[in-house]
């Protein structure tokens, strides 16, 4: 296996780390308004994720840093040529990495609930986006003789494309709603297991359509393999959920979007960005890629450093592990409050929550 | 106007607001760390106090610096393409080294500190502190060796089969003079303004009287912190500039709008009158001082812009190589007078809280104090325009132009797009990060937490 392949699958790797981590970040924001019933019911999904999505965001911005670092082309052609799509998910994440901390600084109902919805949208957005993107990517896209992108937001918006973007969509939904029944406890973690059904529904088909699409035209053996995979850990995700088997179900779904991402990029392979104008076009492994010296490098800065980060931060996962519930909130909000009672004095924030007890 | 302009725009004013909150995450990540540091060997509430004070402002600050930095890292390749194909094989090495090396860490255990005050054993909880902050300053390594190479390449070949950049030596790359003396440099200006922000806070609270005895060894802080941060910048800053005479002389030259060689060469604190080369209708000069910034010798010599220009033109083809001379001048000026009024401010003010003293009753010193605020923070951000800006027609000093780096498959209209999008997205964001922290400073620190209860009683930071 060429150095060249191997970044590939770092990438590859980066990205699946990428969704599977950031994806029920961004399922639970997208949930916020569904599942949110009361302001403590959102802070309870909140904090779910609050110690953990700032480190799940990294993996795009690693991936995004090795794409450059490994195949410089292929984000330059990238980057550039998804122009206005990136716009809209640089956008998004900027709005939801605020939110998460100017939303409670302020103890207004009105300030919240427009948090709220910039939360909302602020996931949903790229969720969408990202889906449209790879399927993109798997699909082809113009590129003239020097790489560039001669399309426009349009070209983008195929219907494989937009398959591809509700598919990543609800899967995110699905993985986040199947992550708050495994980290809350109480009605909340009955209604997300009941939600989660409820998004299957959607999402089984969405992805399964989606599959057969891309290997109906980019397949080959092996990603069939992986494919089937994907579908049967997907199905396995649900089954597990419908029992009641929160952590099975996560690690279907976990183990659906792994899946997912390497049946894409084992269909890609071995282009980077293929031109639909003309297969000379097509960026590859091979033309996109940086010096031998650099991956050789960037490989042993992987080896050496990956391994540390996944330490710790599998060490913070498992330092947040424990199921949370409204008494982790503090009293103020152990009691439903409701969005219309303005409360005056300190803001929520600043009064002392009881013990969450996790050291005990 | 040109994709080409347009980018240039939109990348420094993302460029510039990305670094506003920069420095003062590198300086509060640290000062927080120590203050946390404090609390557990000493065991004085009032340390845990303003933890949490500075630690929530810090991370009011810190969400704005993060998701304002993930738009830099894909502007390279969204509006720079061509930039981005040329130097991918060595520029993308730093940058791919930054997310895993740094970025990983300081936003894992940021989360690890903010949720973790009642799960972690306190030491542990204060490592969490002291990584984040760690990983900050590394961070600000990376991405200033990879700035360094564009100002001063070095530890590359240009491939003759791919036309493109190609990494020699990560060693030099990441032990580049110019990154070894811009880390130091930025470190310490970060210093300046989180020094310059304590004292804002303190004052504003001991102008209204508010937990005077508390915020007077606040104040005293922060003075001390800036004038420390003060001297160490000028010197760093000193060491920079002898390196950008023999790296950039253009840079140099353009500094003092000096468009003849001259040895001794003077140093103008301003001018009155056209910068273009032609006689100054009035300046104050300071005699000597150019040479002696430039090569340590107060005879040494300065080249003058019209020898640069001669031998850029010999070397690279011809061309103009000449900045947009006033911003340079000004810039650099600017840089140099901001720094230079805060750390005389500070030292005013170390004197005026001197030992025993009461703190000093007329507004006019509070006024100044917090106002004061503003002049580190112009400082370094004409810092960035005059060291950007200086090093303009190239991208890639000697290498690459700034008119060849532009992507060219992206129209004037998509980024006129963009850039009107991030422009009010931030403006928005200005305001309500600048409200939010302002009410948390007119707040005050928590109230006092009582003595001999566990730790498990401390408030959590939570969403």
């Amino acid at each position: 296996m060429s150095l060249a392949t191997f970044w590939f699958i770092v990438i590859a790797v980066l990205w699946t780390g990428y969704f599977i981590l950031e994806g029920f970040d961004f399922g639970v924001g997208i949930l916020l308004p569904v599942l949110g019933r009361d302001n403590a019911d959102r802070r309870l999904m909140i904090n779910s994720i609050g110690p953990l999505w700032d480190g799940n965001e990294v993996w795009l911005l690693t991936a995004g840093g090795a794409t450059f670092a490994a195949f410089p082309l292929w984000y330059a052609s990238m980057f550039s040529g998804f122009y206005l799509a990136l716009l809209l998910i640089l956008v998004a994440l900027i709005v939801r990495g605020v939110c998460f901390e100017f939303r409670g600084k302020v103890d207004s109902p009105r300030w919240r609930a427009r948090w709220d919805q910039a939360i909302f949208f602020g996931s949903a957005l790229p969720a969408l986006l990202w889906g449209v993107a790879f399927a993109n990517i798997v699909r082809g896209v113009p590129l003239n003789a020097s790489h560039v992108y001669t399309g426009n937001l349009l070209t983008l918006l195929n219907w494989y494309g937009l398959l591809g973007g509700l598919t990543t969509l609800s899967l995110f939904a699905l993985h986040g709603a199947i992550f708050l029944a495994l980290k809350t406890d109480g009605p909340l973690r009955d209604r997300a297991r009941a939600l989660a059904m409820r998004i299957a529904s959607g999402a089984v088909p969405l992805a399964a359509l989606f599959l057969v699409a891309s290997q109906l035209s980019h397949g080959r053996p092996a990603t069939d393999v992986t494919a089937a995979l994907a579908a049967i850990a997907l199905l396995g995700a649900v089954w597990a959920a419908a029992r009641g088997r929160e952590g099975w179900a996560f690690i279907g779904t976990a183990a659906t979007l792994a899946l997912a991402v390497a049946t894409l990029f084992g269909d890609l392979w071995p282009n980077v960005l293929p031109s639909t104008t003309s297969a000379a076009y097509s960026l590859t492994v091979t033309n996109a890629s940086s010096s031998h010296y650099t991956l050789t490098v960037m490989t042993w800065v992987a080896l050496i450093f990956t391994p540390v980060v996944l330490a710790y931060q599998g060490w913070t996962y498992w330092v947040f592990s424990k199921r949370l519930t409204r008494a982790d909130l503090g009293e103020a909000d152990a009691m439903p409050v409701l969005d219309s009672t303005t409360r005056s004095g300190p803001g929520a924030d600043d009064v002392p929550p009881a013990p969450v007890g996790g050291r005990s | 106007m040109s994709t080409l302009d347009l980018s240039r725009w939109q990348f420094g004013i993302t460029t510039v607001y990305h670094f506003i909150f920069v420095p003062l995450t590198i300086g509060l990540s640290l000062l927080v760390a120590s203050l946390q540091t404090a609390w557990l060997i000493k065991k004085n509430p009032a340390y845990l106090r303003l933890t949490k004070f500075f630690g929530k402002l810090f991370l009011i600050n810190f969400a704005v610096g993060v998701v304002t930095g993930i738009v830099q890292e894909f502007q390279f390749g969204m509006n720079w393409s061509a930039y981005s194909k040329f130097v991918g094989d060595v520029f993308g090495a730093p940058l791919a080294m930054e997310a895993l090396l740094a970025f990983f860490m300081e936003s894992t255990f940021l989360g690890l500190w903010i949720f973790g005050w009642n799960k972690l054993s306190p030491r542990v909880h204060l490592a969490t502190i002291w990584l984040a902050a760690i990983g900050t300053s590394l961070s600000a390594y990376f991405i200033l060796a990879a700035n360094a190479w564009m100002q001063h390449p070095v530890g590359y070949t240009v491939s003759p089969v791919t036309h493109r950049a190609q990494l020699t030596s990560i060693v030099a790359l990441l032990t580049n003079s110019t990154a070894l003396a811009a880390w130091p440099h930025v470190f310490f200006a970060s210093f300046l303004i989180t020094g310059a922000v304590v004292i804002a806070v303190a004052a504003w609270h001991l102008a209204r009287g508010s937990d005077a005895a508390l915020f007077r060894r606040v104040l005293r802080l922060g003075l001390s912190v800036t004038l420390v941060a003060a001297i160490a910048t000028a010197v760093t800053g000193d060491i920079q500039a002898r390196l950008m005479d023999s790296q950039q002389p253009m840079k140099m030259a353009a500094a003092e709008a000096l468009y003849n060689t001259e040895s001794p060469a003077s140093f103008s604190l301003f001018t009155i009158g056209s910068l273009s080369g032609s006689k100054e209708l009035w300046s104050v000069r300071v005699p000597y001082l150019l040479s002696l910034i430039a090569t340590l010798n107060p005879h040494g010599t300065v080249q003058g812009i019209n020898d640069v220009e001669r031998a850029y033109v010999r070397k690279y083809g011809p061309g103009d190589y000449k900045p947009i001379i006033p911003v340079t001048y000004w810039s650099f000026r600017l840089m140099i007078g901001f720094g230079l009024v805060g750390a005389l401010l500070a030292l005013i003010g170390l004197w005026l809280t001197r030992r025993r003293r009461d703190i000093p009753r007329s507004s006019w010193f509070y006024r100044v104090a917090i106002w004061a605020v503003l002049l580190p923070y112009l400082g370094t951000t004409s810092g960035w325009i005059f060291t950007e800006m200086g090093r303009q027609p190239w991208t890639v000093f000697g290498v690459l132009k700034t008119q060849q780096s532009v992507s060219a498959g992206v129209t004037p209209s998509s980024v006129i797009i963009s850039m009107t999008v991030f422009t009010l997205l931030y403006a928005t964001l200005a305001a309500i990060a600048g409200t939010l922290a302002i009410r948390h400073i007119r707040q005050g620190p928590p109230a006092e937490i009582p003595t001999g209860t566990p730790d498990k009683q401390l408030p959590v930071f939570s969403y």
